[in-house]
């Protein structure tokens, strides 16, 4: 650190922000990774389905596939907007 | 025993070629008789880093479609005679390679004795990307500190444990190696770049090598000459410690933090 570093703006640690997304993205990925090639497509056609009736984000639906014991189980979890904040067109 | 070893990264422009030619070199050095093959059907460079270029007349497409020995196919390097280059075929029909093709040219590169073959990889995951997976007992994943990068690599992390041979056959990936490139040290500090163990957190795989952000990489391609071979630079001298641990020496870590300043830049800065 220099004298004259104290005059200029101090710039963001845009390091750590990458290594924060990363986490989070292969997270992610690695979480649908091994599973059907047809959950992206099985996610999106949900989404839109889903948003005939409510306005939810795109990445306000997870699915994923869990192995268990006796087979595997499709879990889905949609996160639906505050009340108030749906806007929803279907009903 | 022939150990076969894949170049890799998904994205492109991160340093595949580049660290094939010099692991391949270095693995030479040391007395292994090596070939470093070019899986990028329709964009052939490895001749060219290897400085080649004006020596190939048949490739890889060649061979495996019996239009060429293989005798006839690998170019010898001038400076090493344990050293063999097959250059990818400038065909735009990539289906020329096939898995088959691929298989029978790396059995008879066992059968003449070779102790190393190196795929250079294409980038992306199509067909040259898995088919210079496909066969590898190991993996050297390529990485440049930077987010695209970093992502992509885990990407290709996935296909080498499910679209590989061994993957296939129920005994895992095989031992996959992380090489960070590009490495800028001052940058690491001053906060601007992800460090090697940031990247080594995210993708769960053992270092095997950080080559520092160096001219001499540019200049040695300029001139056909892998970097290795310029043991007065540091990226020569980070290759060379790769290669080392490839091979499985205990080499310590270099080139990791940025050159000590000075009083005068301390109080005054760049």
């Amino acid at each position: 650190m220099s004298l004259l570093d104290f005059l200029r703006p101090r710039p963001k640690n845009t390091a750590n922000i990458a290594r924060e997304r990363l986490r989070i993205i292969v997270a992610q990925e690695r979480a649908t990774r091994g599973g059907p090639d047809y959950l992206p497509l099985l996610r999106n056609e949900l989404l839109e389905v889903i948003r005939k009736y409510v306005q939810v984000d795109p990445d306000a639906i997870q699915v994923n596939v869990e192995r268990g014991n006796d087979g595997e189980v499709l879990e889905l979890t949609v996160a639906l907007p505050e009340a108030g904040r749906a806007t929803g067109t279907g009903g | 025993m022939t150990e076969t070893i894949v170049i890799t990264s998904g994205k492109g422009g991160v340093g595949k070629t580049t660290t094939s030619a010099s692991l391949a070199t270095g693995l030479a050095q040391r007395g292994h008789k090596t070939a470093v093959i070019d899986f990028d059907v329709g964009l052939r460079n490895l001749d060219l880093i290897m400085g080649c270029e004006r020596r190939v007349v048949y490739d890889f497409v060649n061979v495996i479609q019996a239009e060429a020995t293989l005798k006839q196919a690998l170019i010898r390097d001038k400076r090493h005679e344990n050293l063999y280059v097959l250059a990818a075929s400038q065909t735009r029909d990539k289906d020329a390679l096939t898995q088959d093709g691929v298989g029978r040219v790396l059995e008879d590169l066992a059968a003449d004795g070779f102790d190393y073959v190196l795929c250079d990889s294409p980038a992306g995951i199509e067909k040259g990307a898995h088919l210079a997976m496909y066969f590898a007992d190991r993996a050297v994943v390529v990485v440049n500190p930077e987010v695209s990068s970093v992502r992509d690599s885990d990407r290709i992390l996935g296909l080498l444990s499910s679209k590989t041979r061994r993957a296939e056959k129920g005994e895992g990936p095989g031992p996959q190696h992380l090489l960070l490139t590009r490495y800028n040290p001052v940058r690491v500090e001053a906060g601007e770049m992800m460090s090697v163990a940031d990247v080594e957190e995210i993708l769960g795989i053992p270092v095997l090598g950080v080559i520092p952000e160096s001219e001499n990489v540019l200049a040695a391609s300029n001139s056909g000459v892998p970097v290795i071979h310029d043991a007065g630079s540091i990226a020569g001298q980070a290759y060379a410690d790769a290669v080392a641990r490839l091979v499985g020496e205990d080499v310590p870590m270099r080139f990791l933090d940025a050159p000590k300043k000075g009083f005068f830049k301390r109080m005054f800065g760049t």
